[in-house]
């Protein structure tokens, strides 16, 4: 049967599988909303803004490891998806952008609402096409998700115009298919994996430093059976979080710049460190030259360009993580002796990371009456369900969250790690939220961030997504006016907001709910009511304004030269 | 150190662009570079000369491999290569200069293409080296126009890229 490009392009996405889209209408992609609109099988969910919705696709994407999918018109909808599609591209998340394009005849010609969108998000796409004949739309979908899905996984854009949405011709969807030059290599090699678990068993102060890919790679259960088996001690990044449970002993919880003394420390001081599904960060390494200077290093990625980027590696296994994990856990376990050896043999480094934990573990100082962040991240912790999906926005409050929240379960953070996007925390929650009706969705921004994309305060409502804002609020672009105060002599240009916004009165005006805490005995009552409200809630807690994230490795200190107080 | 590297690619919507906006966002640094169809039209050939050390080099050959049009990557300089390279070139010749002009020429077996009362135009090929020292001799005669297409290289022995 013949039908236009725009059917098509839904029945891929049902082939697929995909059963949740969030877009926005316009001029190039007016024919997609009139197939959409008789069509049954697939969701669509308007959001405010395209940034919005390109963050609700990756939302949606980091909370079920599913393809995230994006439509945006041609012009502004297009480079409003921008931050979001780099924001998913540093973060490795899966997803498909569809962006209308002006009709092929027109293309070049500076047409109403023309951007070259191809070559905007060049350097931030996985891939992209530009899709010029109707007939190869459905090889070209077939081709965008296999890209956005294997080996490290990424943003795929798909610029469609016009007139293609409109040509007719047969649909067939290919069953699979082959890239000459895009096979990524899947299973680890044998004599790496052989040789990896004869230097690490061999090593005294072994270290695993994991990153997102161990989630990505649905990694998290193996490497746990890993680090038990090997009974080692793991820390995590930022978006390694979850992949390893915070709460065992062997944690070390996330390690770098707001990164725990004691992980910093075992990374200063480690002979063998193991890196899985990680890339090395600039926040996570501190100085380079002074980065683990004692350590034969192990890298896990299925990457190549990840390895030998930033740091010399020792051993390098280029290959899906789990793929890798599991044969490691086969190969430790054919030498029961070695590894009770092994263990045996790194009993005194473990007793001195206790003694580091002992010295300088996470802490801040309570008060009575100012609410201190810390505390409302540790109570949302306690009060929430243990499968709570929590996301963030970029800042304090993220750091915060990472420190004092205890993250035990893969896809439950969901936070812009690489961009660092302020505004990505409440339309991820949106996207997550969609995935997941029953879940508690929970994000977790700063007064700063929120205001971003607070307009999507209006899709949540509108669409019944019960997401609980959590807002602390200092009055302050934090990060930045602790920069300020710690490096800048305390001039704090621009990061004051001044205006105080009243955000119970706001989350009345979008038709949900708002709560207010200001003092510290206030807190617990608040997210109780928050949480058992029905609906969209805002939680806001006038916080400490001069709270400080700590401990903290000034940029460009090696990481035993934290800050632990200031 | 220099390095030629063959790049194949999907004769594709831009490719180009895809491998020389990764080598201007990462600040690796691009000497010359030539591309055209190969022996089969569904694949084009990109050679460039770039610079770096051991660890940029590896980079770039790691980032291009990652792109999802590359099909191979070929770096030549272990010497595995034969590098060819054009270049079309002005040159004054007026009065005595000319016979200079034309005895470079035959040493060098390069051609004249375009004559004027003023000027030679001299079309010249070789191994990058050797273009570079048919050019210093010129130059003091007065050099007004310079084109060079850069190296394009092959491998050795009988085998194709492909094996």
């Amino acid at each position: 049967m013949k039908m236009n490009g725009a059917r098509i392009l839904l029945e891929c996405l049902k082939k697929e599988g995909v059963d949740t889209v969030f877009g926005y209408p316009g001029g190039t992609v007016i024919n997609i909303y009139d197939e959409l609109f008789s069509c049954k099988e697939i969701r669509h969910i308007l959001p405010r803004h395209e940034q919005a919705g390109t963050h609700a696709a990756d939302g949606l994407a980091r909370a079920t490891g599913k393809v995230g999918v994006v439509i945006a018109t041609s012009g502004p909808g297009a480079t409003n998806t921008v931050t979001g599609i780099a924001t998913a591209y540093m973060d490795s998340i899966p997803m498909v952008i569809i962006t209308g394009q002006v009709p092929t005849p027109l293309i070049g010609n500076d047409a109403f609402q023309e951007v070259d969108i191809i070559g905007i998000t060049r350097p931030c796409t996985k891939h992209s096409f530009l899709v010029r004949d109707v007939k190869e739309l459905a090889t070209i979908m077939k081709k965008a998700f296999h890209i956005a899905r294997t080996g490290r996984p990424g943003p795929v854009l798909v610029d469609l115009p016009k007139d293609v949405q409109i040509a007719q011709t047969e649909f067939k969807y290919p069953e699979t298919i082959e890239l000459r030059s895009y096979k990524p290599t899947v299973e680890g090699h044998p004599k790496q994996i052989e040789r990896a678990i004869s230097m690490l068993l061999a090593s005294k102060k072994p270290v695993f430093y994991v990153g997102g890919g161990a989630i990505l790679a649905e990694a998290a259960g193996e490497l746990t059976a890993l680090c038990d088996l090997l009974d080692v001690p793991v820390t995590t990044t930022l978006l390694g979080l979850g992949a390893y449970p915070e709460d065992r002993p062997n944690s070390l919880r996330m390690l770098g710049m707001h990164g725990t003394y004691y992980a910093n420390m075992a990374m200063s001081d480690t002979d063998m460190l193991v890196a899985v599904g990680a890339r090395f960060d600039d926040r996570v390494t501190g100085k380079l030259s002074t980065f683990a200077p004692h350590a034969k290093i192990i890298h896990i990625d299925v990457d190549p360009t990840s390895i030998k980027k930033n740091v010399r590696v020792d051993l390098p296994i280029v290959g899906d993580v789990k793929d890798v994990l599991v044969k490691m856990i086969k190969e430790a376990q054919a030498h029961p002796d070695k590894v009770a050896a092994f263990k045996e043999a790194i009993i005194p480094w473990k007793s001195e990371i206790e003694g580091w934990k002992a010295k300088h573990p996470l802490t801040y100082k309570h008060a009575a009456s100012t609410i201190k962040p810390q505390y409302v991240i540790e109570k949302l912790r306690e009060l929430s369900e243990p499968d709570v999906i929590v996301t963030t926005d970029v800042g304090q409050h993220q750091m915060w969250t990472a420190q004092f929240f205890t993250f035990t379960k893969p896809r439950t953070l969901l936070t812009s790690g690489g961009l660092g996007t302020m505004g990505y925390g409440l339309p991820a929650a949106m996207g997550a939220q969609a995935a997941f009706p029953e879940r508690q969705v929970i994000t977790i921004c700063g007064d700063g961030g929120v205001q971003m994309n607070i307009q999507e305060m209006a899709t949540l409502v509108q669409n019944g997504l019960p997401v609980k804002i959590v807002i602390l609020n200092n009055n302050f672009l934090g990060m930045v006016r602790q920069w300020q105060e710690l490096f800048f002599d305390k001039r704090y240009s621009q990061t004051c907001m001044e205006l105080p916004i009243d955000y119970v009165k706001l989350a009345d005006a979008f038709g949900a709910k708002g709560y207010r805490a200001t003092k510290t005995d206030e807190v617990e009552e608040t997210i109780k009511q928050g949480l058992a409200h029905d609906g969209p809630v805002i939680m806001e807690f006038m916080i400490a304004r001069e709270e400080k994230v700590l401990p903290m490795v000034p940029a460009g200190a090696s990481l035993n030269e934290m800050v632990l107080n200031a | 150190m220099k390095h030629t590297i063959s790049v194949l690619v999907e004769n594709e919507f831009g490719v180009l662009a895809r491998v020389s906006s990764l080598f201007s966002g990462r600040g690796f640094n691009i000497d010359s570079l030539s591309v055209a169809p190969t022996n089969d039209e569904t694949i084009s050939r990109i050679t460039l000369e770039t610079r770096g050390d051991e660890q940029i080099l590896e980079q770039i050959n790691k980032q291009l491999n990652k792109l999802i049009d590359v099909i191979k990557v070929i770096d030549f300089t272990d010497g595995s290569g034969i590098e060819r390279e054009l270049a079309l070139v002005k040159v004054t010749a007026e009065d005595e200069s000319r016979a200079e002009v034309l005895r470079i020429v035959d040493i060098f077996r390069a051609k004249i293409i375009d004559v004027t009362a003023r000027s030679y135009t001299i079309e010249t090929t070789g191994a990058p080296a050797k273009i570079n020292a048919i050019l210093e001799l010129l130059r003091p005669l007065g050099l007004k126009e310079l084109v060079r297409t850069g190296p394009v290289a092959i491998g050795r022995g009988s085998k194709g890229w492909k094996g």
